[in-house]
């Protein structure tokens, strides 16, 4: 039995047939990621949970009740609340957590039928580009263990990479699913801002957070987020747009596309060895059809830097709720209600979060805000509006997800500042809002994936998974599984 | 910018984090790093620009002033630290 090699849609289709029942799927899901747990992929695994609703699915599918994904085994990321089962966000403070509610995203997958797997392992409150962060520990690179998986849904990256999962949710911040999707050789896509509901995800910076998937295919991808897009009005940011049908259109012929590519991220600090392999994928795009037009995002460059405040400051505010008041962790001793506040945030809180929380409250302290807070918000502006010009001359952006392909455990965990250049490509994208994919386009000589980065205009989403979906009818590179998982 | 011992005490207690002596001298480090690195943000002029709050620039939605949701008091206390007679307990404030 090797189901493990299908994707969602060809699950799909053997559950509805009757070739499998869901709970033959659960239980083969389960045994494997048993099999596999040295990865530290998940942080809860419930198989009676899971198994629960696997029973469920198949009586449903007997029925004729079914969806698409009825039955499916589907992983999720720490950070979406899961009435009756632990929701950590990675971090100490949540580490007896049992959320009394289900996230927007959470509900609309179990209302699908969906069978949930497990809970992944993520950087602490999202905060992390390595998965190093976790309270949890480490998440293993199946490409090479001694490599990171990329952050912060590294957990979900891994299960999918791995094959532990054939799919699972993530969120992105700054890169969260983009960059551990490219460094494991997964599908992933960050919707655009306002998309998917934030309800029941826990807020890291509420103005950038964004819950997206990721899969083994541009085709589940657009299944998948067909199922958890849409208007809530549980969430006041979610925009009450309808939500297409992005599988309809993922045949769309790639004549005529107008490739934007940014000499910004062609230039210093990209590999070569990466830069050759976007330059190939570059290369299977003309023979679709598609041209290249030379573009310019000029304040790309400060993108980091203006990230570093504005995220910082609404996670201070953010997590200002970790109090040990009415949720997680308190400390056991304090003398008075400050105190306690305190010590249970020095005990519940890991060294990167509260990194990030004290830089937030600097830069919105007294006598520091204009020249913070205000002159980000207003660099933001600029980095947005170098995106609406470029949208001028093509359809879809591309290049590189990251710089370097993944890195060794421990290289940059001394170093803040070369951890967070890690994203320099990735960004600028959730400070403008937009949408944006990345898709496995090779091997540098070590043997580590390559993701290929394709951003759309705001909501365009369908554009994106259609411009990924063609690259994966021509190429294997989503197909390759590392080696010892096969 | 470079953050000294005291500053890095300061934010922390405004950010209500105890943090021992090392703690504030390797966070004064990392500390000054970062707003080295954030600080480059002052290479462009930005005079004149309006901040951007958020990518979707319509205004918040208002919903109804009625009550839609059921009263989860017991649902939602029973994973706090501490509670009684409905209310969450926390140490004196007043004397």
């Amino acid at each position: 039995m090797s189901h493990y090699h299908k994707t969602i849609t060809e699950l799909g289709a053997d559950l509805q047939a009757g070739k499998v029942s869901s709970v033959e799927l659960t239980q083969a899901y389960l045994d494997r990621l048993e099999k596999f747990k040295d990865l530290n992929a998940f942080i809860t695994v419930d198989s009676v949970f899971a198994l629960d609703q696997a029973k469920t699915a198949d009586a449903q599918i007997k029925k004729g009740k079914n969806s698409a994904l009825t039955g499916c085994p589907i992983a999720h990321k720490d950070i979406f609340c899961t009435d009756g089962l632990l929701t950590t966000c990675g971090s100490h403070m949540l580490a007896n957590f049992v959320a009394p509610y289900d996230a927007t995203v959470i509900k609309k997958f179990k209302d699908a039928g969906s069978v949930t797997l497990g809970k992944t392992n993520m950087d602490e409150f999202a905060m992390g580009s390595s998965n190093e962060t976790s309270y949890y520990g480490v998440v293993k690179n199946p490409w090479d263990q001694d490599k990171v998986p990329g952050g912060s849904s590294g957990g979900s990256a891994v299960a999918v990479a791995a094959r532990l999962a054939p799919a699972a949710t993530g969120t992105d911040t700054g890169g969260s699913i983009r960059q551990p999707a490219a460094l494991t050789g997964i599908t992933g896509i960050k919707p655009s801002y306002g998309r998917v509901s934030r309800y029941g995800m826990i807020a890291f910076a509420s103005s950038l957070d964004q819950g997206g998937i990721m899969t083994q295919t541009a085709e589940d991808a657009a299944l998948l987020l067909g199922e958890m897009a849409g208007f809530d009005e549980r969430d006041s940011t979610s925009v009450d747009q309808a939500v297409p049908d992005y599988v309809a259109t993922l045949n769309d012929s790639l004549k005529g596309l107008k490739i934007g590519l940014p000499e910004e991220y062609f230039g210093e600090g990209l590999d070569d060895e990466v830069a050759s392999v976007i330059e190939v994928a570059l290369a299977e795009y003309k023979k679709l059809g598609a041209e290249t037009v030379p573009i310019s995002l000029p304040n790309s460059n400060l993108a980091v830097p203006c990230y570093y405040v504005l995220a910082p400051a609404e996670a201070s505010s953010n997590l200002s709720r970790f109090d040990g008041v009415r949720y997680g962790h308190r400390a056991k001793e304090y003398t008075n209600l400050d105190d306690m506040y305190e010590k249970t945030r020095a005990e519940g809180f890991g060294a990167e979060v509260k990194r990030r929380i004290m830089i937030g409250a600097y830069a919105l302290s007294a006598g520091y805000y204009d020249a913070y807070y205000l002159k980000a918000q207003q660099l933001r502006r600029l980095i947005a509006n170098d995106f609406t010009e470029a949208f001028k001359k093509c359809d879809v952006i591309m290049g590189p997800v990251t710089p370097t392909t993944a890195f060794r455990m421990g290289d940059k965990t001394d170093d803040p500042v070369a951890m967070y250049l890690n994203d320099i490509y990735t960004i600028p994208v959730n400070l403008a809002g937009l949408p944006g994919m990345s898709i496995p386009a090779g091997f540098d000589k070590a043997g580590m994936p390559v993701g290929l980065h394709c951003i759309g205009q705001y909501f365009d989403e369908a554009r994106i998974l259609n411009v990924a979906h063609q690259y994966q009818q021509v190429t294997d590179w989503h197909q390759k599984i590392p080696p010892g998982f096969e | 910018m470079l953050i000294n011992n005291d500053d890095v005490k300061k934010i922390a207690h405004l950010a209500r984090l105890a943090l021992t002596e090392q703690e504030s001298k390797d966070f004064a480090g990392s500390l000054s790093r970062i707003l080295g690195l954030i600080e480059q943000m002052n290479a462009v002029d930005t005079a004149g620009v309006e901040p951007m709050a958020h990518p979707s620039e319509a205004a918040l939605r208002l919903r109804e002033d009625v009550v839609k949701e059921e009263n989860q008091r017991d649902q939602f206390q029973a994973v706090a630290p501490a509670t009684e007679a409905g209310l969450y307990l926390v140490p004196r404030v007043l004397e």
